[in-house]
């Protein structure tokens, strides 16, 4: 192996993908998140939770475009093998994308007698979005397996996944806001806690069992020991978030952005994981990520518009979220 | 039917849902900095009520963009795989090009260009607004290189079957680009324009004689009357340019079968495909001669030169006589109302009734220019490399069929609700007129300008 350019720029851009869907899950995690809560709010809060998402959601999405654009220019292969496996869940999130897209600005917009049917699509929207991105998970990580088993784990992954998106738009809100949706929000977020760690420890346990390759590199020592910390960190981070909602909302608002930020950090470490799991495939053993590598010319170009770009683009996301930051009110064309 | 008839509906749907959305975001993005600036400059609230409406179509209209251009980042994949296999290193950098530099830039300041107007300066907020309208337009930039490439692809070379970049201005700068960049631009402003004029005339019809109808319809006709010259123009230099590139898409759009001078301007014609002939054909003697070549006995090629080579001849025809056709439309329409509105300084019954139902006329013809220039490309999907055929995917046509369905149904329902609420909202605006409450005018954003007068 030489650190040559044909070997580095695929490895840089299974990085930097990376990053995008991880801060892909974090950021539409809350939005996706707040919209599985409007099953459970009052007319009220539902405008004051739209209002806590209303200015970011579009951004935030942008970055799964920008997860799947990456996979389709540096990884066409790898693309073409996973979308079309998975064109029916691929659907079933766009629908929901675009189902609870568009009813966000209906609501606000149509006469005040229809507003609940679009606060209900925005609900199912959100849902079926969230649900559909977790049994692609499933699946991926049994290796886009078809068979009965690969269903029920896509299920399983995907009501958690769903579950986890709940506790952090649940987290958002505890941010955002303030008085009794706030102290609602507590509620909800211990209550989803707990599928989301089900979910994880489902997804840790199978991912070695799926593939022998895996287990094999999860389960030899000396790698084990120094992998250790990952889930030790992750089940301590659990632990603490748990006992701190038994103290939530504190005085001063005190720690309101503690459990967004245990759980970004939770994905994180999750997230690690897998990818440590699954290199150097794209594709879980039949890809590589050199295999599966666009031209090296090709990433080069793309390599220099994207060290310009994104640090920019970073730097003025966390200006409109300033722009925008304390407790939401009402949100208005203003 | 087959996986591959299945995907190019499919694939066609979407598109041609999707770009309804850009066409309007794209120019009213412009056309709301326009109003901010006036406001700035003028301190006149009118403006500022003109845009605080027109900035809820816009909010409408980027939503669906937005997601239906979500579902079409991933069509390359679940319904082409060929495509990015075989030119995946030539159009890769120019989508990554557009997510990082278009897409970015307008979904991060489109929060503070909707949301933001209480919570930044007056400054910020028309930056925002200028940065969100730079983006559309740099978006469009990026896609329709993509599209020209396609459609006259240069700076590439073949190895093995897949192709590699030589020259990347070459690729961008492609010979169509230019032509294509101007045309759908001004497509863009052309739909705005009659939007803007049109439901400022429903407004109108309604009884609505307030200062910012009245400053949305005359910014909306002048600028219709000023595109449209620009755009004929254009229109006829983007065609000389197809002739010289794709001269089997021009004789589909003229539907001339022989290679010939002479040739007669079809007006109206049944091109029949078996029998390789013109019926109830209705012509302008040495016409399309004289268009595309500038002189009466002008040589201009013909379908017999191309058989099994050729798109089908009816579609790119009728495409292409529907575009032209509403540009003339617009041409006469905006034309007259520009005339009464300067000189007589009103707007006649009349002409407000012709002009509401063509509020959407930009819609058609953008339509229908698209329809022309990709059906023309036909067989191929990049002219001379890659056969439509070649680059589908292995899905079944069950799922595709299916998808395709829901997909359909979906975009059925989202254009009603789209429409009705276009329409619910100019009634509104009309019940209110001036009255309409203005947010934020106590405000020191708003307030700023105002005592600097
Ligand atoms: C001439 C203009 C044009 C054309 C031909 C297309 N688009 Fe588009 N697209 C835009 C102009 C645009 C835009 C003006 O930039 C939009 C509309 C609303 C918006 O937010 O941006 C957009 C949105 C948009 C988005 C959402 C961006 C976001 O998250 O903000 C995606 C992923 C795409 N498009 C992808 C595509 C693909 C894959 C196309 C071709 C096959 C395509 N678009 C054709
Ligand atoms: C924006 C307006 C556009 C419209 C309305 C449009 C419409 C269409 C239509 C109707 C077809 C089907 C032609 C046929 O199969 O007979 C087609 C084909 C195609 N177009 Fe476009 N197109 C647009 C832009 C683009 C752009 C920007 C791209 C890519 C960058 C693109 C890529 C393709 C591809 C890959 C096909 C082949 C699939 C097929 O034949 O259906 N199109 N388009
Ligand atoms: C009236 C005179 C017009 C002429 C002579 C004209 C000419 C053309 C030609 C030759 C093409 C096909 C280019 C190709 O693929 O090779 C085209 C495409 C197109 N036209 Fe027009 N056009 C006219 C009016 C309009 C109007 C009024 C609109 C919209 C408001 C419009 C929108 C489009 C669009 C969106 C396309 C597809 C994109 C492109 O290839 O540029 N055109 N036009």
């Amino acid at each position: 192996m030489t650190l040559d350019w044909p070997f580095l720029l695929p490895l840089i851009f299974a990085g930097l993908m990376g990053l995008s869907i991880l801060i892909y899950v974090i950021l539409d995690g809350f939005d996706l998140g707040i919209g599985i809560l409007f099953a459970m709010a009052d007319e009220q809060e539902k405008d004051t939770m739209i209002a806590a998402i209303g200015p970011f959601w579009d951004a935030n999405e942008t970055w799964l475009v920008l997860s799947v654009g990456l996979l389709l220019v540096a990884f066409p292969i790898a693309h073409g093998v996973i979308l079309t496996a998975l064109y029916l869940p691929v659907f079933a999130l766009l629908v929901g994308l675009i189902l609870r897209g568009v009813a966000f600005d209906f609501r606000a917009k149509v006469p005040v007698h229809r507003k609940h049917r679009w606060d209900f699509l925005f609900f199912a929207g959100s849902l079926t979005a969230s649900l559909a991105q977790g049994y692609m998970l499933g699946v991926y990580v049994l290796g886009l397996d078809t068979g009965f088993a690969a269903f029920g784990f896509g299920v399983l992954v995907a009501l958690c996944l769903a579950a986890s998106y709940a506790a952090m738009g649940a987290a958002w809100l505890i941010y955002k806001t303030e008085g009794d949706l706030q102290r609602k929000a507590v509620r909800f977020l211990r209550s989803a806690l707990v599928f989301t760690a089900v979910g994880m420890v489902a997804v840790s346990l199978a991912t070695p069992f799926a593939s022998p390759r895996i287990f094999e590199k999860w389960f030899t020592w000396p790698d084990m020991a120094l992998l250790s910390p990952l889930p030790v960190i992750t089940g301590v981070a659990f632990l603490g978030l748990w006992l701190l909602t038994f103290r939530l909302p504190a005085k001063g608002d005190r720690h309101a952005l503690t459990p967004f930020l245990t759980l970004a950090a939770i994905f994180a470490l999750g997230f690690a994981g897998l990818a440590y799991s699954f290199y150097p495939y794209v594709v879980p053993d039949r890809f590589t990520l050199w295999e599966a590598a666009s031209a090296t010319e090709s990433l080069g170009i793309i390599l220099v518009g994207t060290a310009f770009v994104l640090p920019v683009m970073i730097g003025a996301s966390f200006y409109v979220y300033s722009v925008f930051s304390g407790k939401a009110g009402d949100l208005r064309y203003d | 039917m087959d996986a591959l008839i299945l995907s190019r509906l499919q694939f066609a749907a979407n598109i041609s849902f999707h770009i309804l959305f850009p066409t309007i975001t794209i120019a009213l993005g412009w056309v709301l900095l326009f109003f901010k600036l006036r406001y700035n400059a003028t301190g006149d609230t009118a403006w500022m009520r003109a845009y605080f409406f027109w900035v809820k179509v816009f909010a409408l209209s980027f939503a669906l963009g937005v997601v239906s251009g979500i579902t079409m980042s991933f069509q390359f994949g679940t319904n082409w795989p060929g495509f990015m296999e075989t030119v995946g290193n030539i159009a890769g950098p120019l989508l990554a090009y557009e997510v990082l530099t278009a897409f970015f830039l307008e979904a991060v300041f489109v929060g503070i260009m909707l949301f933001g107007f209480r919570r930044v300066s007056n400054r910020i907020h028309t930056l925002a607004t200028f940065l969100v309208a730079f983006g559309t337009t740099l978006s469009a930039f990026w896609i329709l290189a993509l599209n020209s490439w396609m459609q006259t692809p240069a700076g590439f070379e073949m190895r093995d079957g897949v192709a590699y970049a030589l020259d990347w201005w070459a690729i961008v700068f492609n010979p169509s680009f230019p032509y294509r960049l101007v045309h759908m631009l001004l497509a863009s402003g052309l739909t705005v324009a009659f939007l803007i004029a049109g439901m400022s005339s429903l407004r109108y019809l309604k009884g609505d004689r307030s200062e910012s109808m009245w400053k949305a319809l005359r910014t909306g006709v002048f600028l219709g009357a000023g595109l449209i010259p620009l755009q004929i123009l254009a229109g006829d230099m983007h065609g000389l340019n197809t002739l010289e590139h794709q001269p089997q898409k021009i004789a589909a759009m003229e539907a001339n079968w022989e290679t010939r001078g002479n040739v007669p301007l079809v007006l109206f014609a049944w091109p029949d495909e078996e029998a390789r002939e013109n019926r109830f054909e209705i012509a302008i003697p040495n016409g399309a001669s004289l268009i595309l070549k500038h002189s009466l006995d002008g040589v201009v090629p013909g379908l017999n030169d191309y058989v099994g080579e050729h798109p089908p001849v009816a579609p790119v025809f009728w495409g292409f006589r529907i575009m032209v056709g509403v540009g003339m439309a617009m041409l006469a329409l905006s034309w007259v109302t520009s005339f009464f509105l300067i000189r007589r300084a009103q707007m006649p019954k009349l002409l407000a009734y012709a002009y509401a139902p063509m509020a959407f006329s930009g819609w058609v013809a953008t339509l229908a220019g698209w329809y022309t220039t990709e059906i023309g490309r036909q067989p191929w999907l990049v002219t001379g490399v890659l056969r439509t055929e070649d680059a589908v995917g292995p899905v079944a046509a069950s799922h595709v069929g299916f998808t395709l369905a829901v997909y359909v149904v979906l975009y059925v329902v989202l254009m009603i609700v789209y429409l009705s609420v276009l329409t619910y909202l100019a009634l509104k605006a009309a019940e209110d007129g001036d009255q309409s409450p203005l947010p934020g005018v106590e405000d020191r954003a708003l307030a700023q300008p105002m005592a600097g007068e």
